[in-house]
C-alpha cells in the first residue's frame, strides 16, 4: 500500500489520467471480447468502430487543444454539421469539384475560428458563452443553407467515399467461407495523420508547451514572456480548423447533408477529452490520452447496443455516465494535489 | 445641459434595467415600421366558446412565461456560480415526463386522470429538484465548472425523460389539465402568465424577507471573502441550483400542458439558450456577482419579443438559432470588460474635446 501511493505521487497528472484511460479502454475492449465474444473477436469490428469515429476523433484533438489552455469550445457538432451540408450542396447542386468542397470545408472551420478565437482571446469573453452563441449559429445557418436531408450523388465524391484501404493480415472468414480483407477508410488514415502531428505538436513544438503553460497559469505564462492572447487565440483557431477538417471527413462518411447531423458530437468531443485526461482547468492533458477516450467511448456505446439495449437513450445515458464519473476522478485528483501542496 | 446629459447617464444608463428596455423599444420601433398591425390584439371565442384574447402580444406573454420562470432560477445561478446550467431544456423534458407518467399511471390513453394534477405536480417538483440538486453538488462541492457540470444531464436528460415513461407518448384526454398551459374558462388571458406571475412573487417574496438575495452576490463577487464572512458558499450554490429545479418544474408543466403530450427530443429545444439570453439581456453578468431579478424576467419577454417577431417575418423556426446566435454575441461583445472601457474612454475623449470648445 505505502509503496503504490509512492509510485503514484511520483507519477504526474497526465500519466495517472492517462494510465486509467488506457486501463479503461482495454479492460472494457477485453470484457466485450470475453462476455459478448462473437463480433468484438472480429478485428473488423474494431476497424468500424475507427471508420465511424473518425470524424469524432479529429475534432476531439481539437477540443483537448483549447481544453488544455483552459478554454472550451462547443461549436465543432454545429460546424461538422455546417461544412457537411454546404459540401453536400456544393457538389450536389452546383456541380462542385471535391478539391474545392475540401477547402471550403476548411474555410469554415477557420472562420468560426477566426471570430470565436478573437472574442475569446482578444476581448476576454468566455468561451464557453461564445461557442455557444457559434453552435446555434452553425446550426441556424445550416437550415439557412438547406433544409431537406439528402444523400450526395456526385461521381468522383461517391468514389472517395467507397475508397478502401486494406489493412493485411487483420481479415476473417465471413459466414459463406470467403476470406474478408480488414478495411479502413480514408477518414481514418487523415485521423491517425492528425493524431500524430498533434501529439509531436504538443511535446516538441513551441507552440504546443506555451498551450500548456497558458492553461497551468496564465499569469505565470505572461511573465515568462509567452503572448498569452495569441496563444489562446490560436487555439480556438487551429480547433475550428480541426473541426472544418474533421466535418469534411465525417462528410465523406455519411455522404449525406442533414441540418440533424453531428448532433451531440460536441459533447462526445469533451467527454472524449475528459475521459482521456484532459483536466477541464487547463494545463493537463495528451493526444493519446484523447484517442483512447474516444475508443472508450465508442467500445462502450458499441457494446450498450449489441447488448440489445439499442434504444437511443442508451447511449446518451451510458455517455453521461462515463463522462460524470471521469469527472469526478479528475475533481479528486485536484483536491489531492491541492492537499499534497498544501503539506 | 451637461448636467442633464449627467443625469441622464447615471439615472437612466447607468441603470441596468435600461438594457432590456432599450432592447424592447428598439424592437416596438421596428415592429411599428413594418407593421403595425402586430400590436393589434381582438377578442374572440375558442372551440369551447369561452372568450380568450388573441395577436402576437398575447403570444409573446404567453409563450414568454416559462422563459420568464426559468429565467428568475437561472439568475440566481448565474450569480452565484458565475456559469448558466445549460440542462434545464432536458430538465423541463423530465419534469413533463414525471407529470405525464403520474397521470397517466402506465397506460399511455387513459381515460381518466390516474392522480391529482397537483400530485403530479408536486411528484415533478421532487424530481426536478433532485436532478438539479446532482448538478449543485457536482457545481458545489466538486468544483467542476457549471456548464461542464450541466452538460452531463444535458446529454442524458432528454434519454432519461423517454426512459421514465418508457418511450410511450402518452395523451392526456382530461380538459382540465389544458388550463395550465391554455386559458381557464371565462378568464381571456393565458394561464401561463398568471403563473409566471406567481413566481415572479415568490421569488419577490423570497429577496425581500430573507438574505438570499445579499449572500448570492457575495458569493458570486468573492467566494473567499464570503467564507470568511460565515456564509457556506457551498451551500448556497447548491441552494441556486435547487430553485432553479423547481422552476424547471413550473415550466414542465406548463410545456406538457400545452401539447397534453410530450415530445422528448423537441418540448423545450434550445430553450436553455433563451434562458442564457434574457439573463444577458437583463445586463447581468454572466461570469457571476451582482444580478437584478426584474431586469432578467423582463429580459426574458424580450426574448420572447424577438422570437415572436421573427416568425412573423416568416423566419424557419430551425433558422432561428442563428439570428439568435448574432444578438447574443452582439450583447456579449459589447458588455465584455474591454469594450465597455474602451466605449467609456471614447466617451470621454468626446466630452473633453467639447469642454476645450467651450
Amino acid at each position: 500500500m505505502k509503496k503504490k501511493s509512492g509510485v503514484f505521487s511520483k507519477a504526474t497528472d497526465t500519466q495517472i489520467l492517462l494510465f486509467i484511460t488506457i486501463v479503461v479502454f482495454f479492460g472494457m475492449y477485453i470484457g466485450a471480447m470475453i462476455f459478448q465474444g462473437a463480433g468484438f473477436l472480429k478485428a473488423q469490428t474494431f476497424f468500424n468502430i475507427l471508420n465511424a469515429n473518425a470524424a469524432l476523433i479529429i475534432t476531439s484533438c481539437g477540443m483537448s487543444i483549447v481544453m488544455i489552455t483552459g478554454g472550451i469550445d462547443i461549436s465543432i457538432g454545429g460546424v461538422v454539421a455546417l461544412v457537411s451540408m454546404s459540401c453536400a450542396v456544393y457538389l450536389d447542386r452546383m456541380d462542385g469539384n471535391v478539391p474545392m468542397a475540401f477547402a471550403l470545408a476548411l474555410l469554415i472551420g477557420l472562420a468560426f475560428g477566426l471570430v470565436q478565437g478573437a472574442l475569446v482571446a482578444y476581448l476576454d469573453i468566455q468561451p464557453f458563452i461564445i461557442t455557444l452563441a457559434g453552435m446555434f449559429f452553425a446550426r441556424g445557418m445550416t437550415t439557412i443553407v438547406n433544409t431537406e436531408p439528402f444523400n450526395v450523388a456526385n461521381e468522383a465524391f461517391v468514389a472517395l467515399k467507397n475508397t478502401r484501404i486494406i489493412v493485411p493480415g487483420f481479415g476473417s472468414v465471413n459466414k459463406k467461407g470467403v476470406y474478408v480483407n480488414a478495411y479502413v477508410e480514408i477518414g481514418v488514415i487523415v485521423a491517425l495523420v492528425v493524431v500524430l502531428l498533434m501529439f509531436l505538436l504538443l511535446r516538441y513544438a513551441k507552440f504546443g508547451r506555451n498551450l500548456y503553460a497558458v492553461g497551468g497559469n496564465s499569469q505565470s505564462a505572461l511573465m515568462l514572456g509567452i503572448n498569452v492572447r495569441r496563444t489562446r487565440f490560436c487555439s480556438h483557431l487551429l480547433c475550428s480548423f480541426l473541426a472544418g477538417l474533421g466535418g469534411f471527413v465525417y462528410f465523406m462518411h455519411v455522404g449525406s447533408g442533414s441540418a440533424s447531423h453531428a448532433t451531440g458530437m460536441e459533447m462526445n468531443a469533451i467527454a472524449s477529452s475528459i475521459i482521456g485526461g484532459t483536466m477541464l482547468t487547463g494545463g493537463v492533458g495528451n493526444i493519446i490520452g484523447t484517442l483512447f477516450g474516444v475508443l472508450s467511448l465508442s467500445t462502450i456505446q458499441n457494446i450498450v447496443s449489441s447488448a440489445g439495449l439499442d434504444q437511443a437513450w442508451w447511449t446518451g445515458i451510458t455517455t453521461a455516465a462515463m463522462l460524470c464519473l471521469f469527472l469526478v476522478v479528475q475533481s479528486i485528483i485536484i483536491a489531492r494535489k491541492k492537499r499534497q501542496s498544501a503539506k | 445641459m451637461s448636467k442633464g446629459m449627467n443625469f441622464l447617464k447615471t439615472k437612466i444608463l447607468g441603470r441596468q434595467i435600461f438594457v432590456p428596455i432599450a432592447a424592447l423599444l428598439i424592437l416596438t420601433i421596428f415592429n411599428l415600421l413594418v407593421d403595425p398591425s402586430f400590436f393589434k390584439i381582438t377578442l374572440g371565442y375558442n372551440s369551447t366558446g369561452d372568450p380568450v384574447l388573441s395577436g402576437y402580444l398575447i403570444t409573446i406573454l404567453d409563450y414568454g412565461s416559462e422563459l420568464a420562470i426559468l429565467a428568475i432560477g437561472m439568475t440566481l445561478v448565474t450569480a452565484s456560480c458565475g456559469g448558466q446550467d445549460i440542462s434545464v431544456g432536458a430538465g423541463i423534458a423530465i419534469a413533463g415526463s414525471v407529470i405525464l407518467r403520474v397521470l397517466c399511471g402506465g397506460n399511455s390513453r387513459p381515460e381518466e386522470l390516474q392522480a391529482p394534477i397537483i400530485v403530479a405536480f408536486l411528484i415533478a417538483c421532487l424530481v426536478s429538484m433532485a436532478f438539479s440538486a446532482f448538478n449543485g453538488v457536482l457545481v458545489a462541492y466538486f468544483r467542476i465548472q457549471p456548464m461542464v457540470a450541466t452538460l452531463i444531464l444535458y446529454t442524458a436528460g432528454r434519454s432519461i425523460a423517454a426512459w421514465i415513461n418508457n418511450n410511450e407518448l402518452p395523451v392526456i384526454s382530461d380538459n382540465t389539465f389544458t388550463y395550465f398551459g391554455g386559458f381557464i374558462p371565462g378568464i381571456p388571458i393565458p394561464t401561463p402568465f398568471f403563473m409566471a406571475m406567481l413566481c415572479v412573487i415568490a421569488a419577490a417574496l423570497l429577496l425581500k424577507f430573507t438574505n438570499l438575495g445579499l449572500y448570492t452576490q457575495t458569493v458570486g463577487i468573492n467566494e473567499n471573502s464570503a467564507r470568511l464572512n460565515g456564509l457556506n458558499p457551498q451551500f448556497i450554490k447548491f441552494l441556486s441550483f435547487v430553485i432553479l429545479g423547481l422552476c424547471v418544474a413550473v415550466a414542465g408543466l406548463i410545456k406538457v400542458s400545452r401539447l397534453s403530450s410530450i415530445n422528448y427530443s423537441v418540448i423545450a429545444k434550445d430553450i436553455e439558450m433563451d434562458a442564457i439570453l434574457a439573463v444577458a439581456l437583463g445586463g447581468n453578468a454572466l461570469s457571476g456577482g451582482k444580478f437584478n431579478m426584474w431586469a432578467s424576467i423582463l429580459g426574458a419577454y424580450v426574448i420572447q419579443y424577438l422570437t415572436t417577431t421573427l416568425y412573423k417575418m416568416n423566419v424557419q423556426s430551425d433558422a432561428l438559432p442563428a439570428y439568435k446566435a448574432v444578438v447574443v454575441i452582439l450583447l456579449v461583445v459589447l458588455s465584455a470588460p474591454s469594450v465597455r472601457a474602451y466605449l467609456s474612454k471614447l466617451g470621454k475623449r468626446k466630452s473633453a474635446v467639447k469642454k476645450e470648445v467651450a
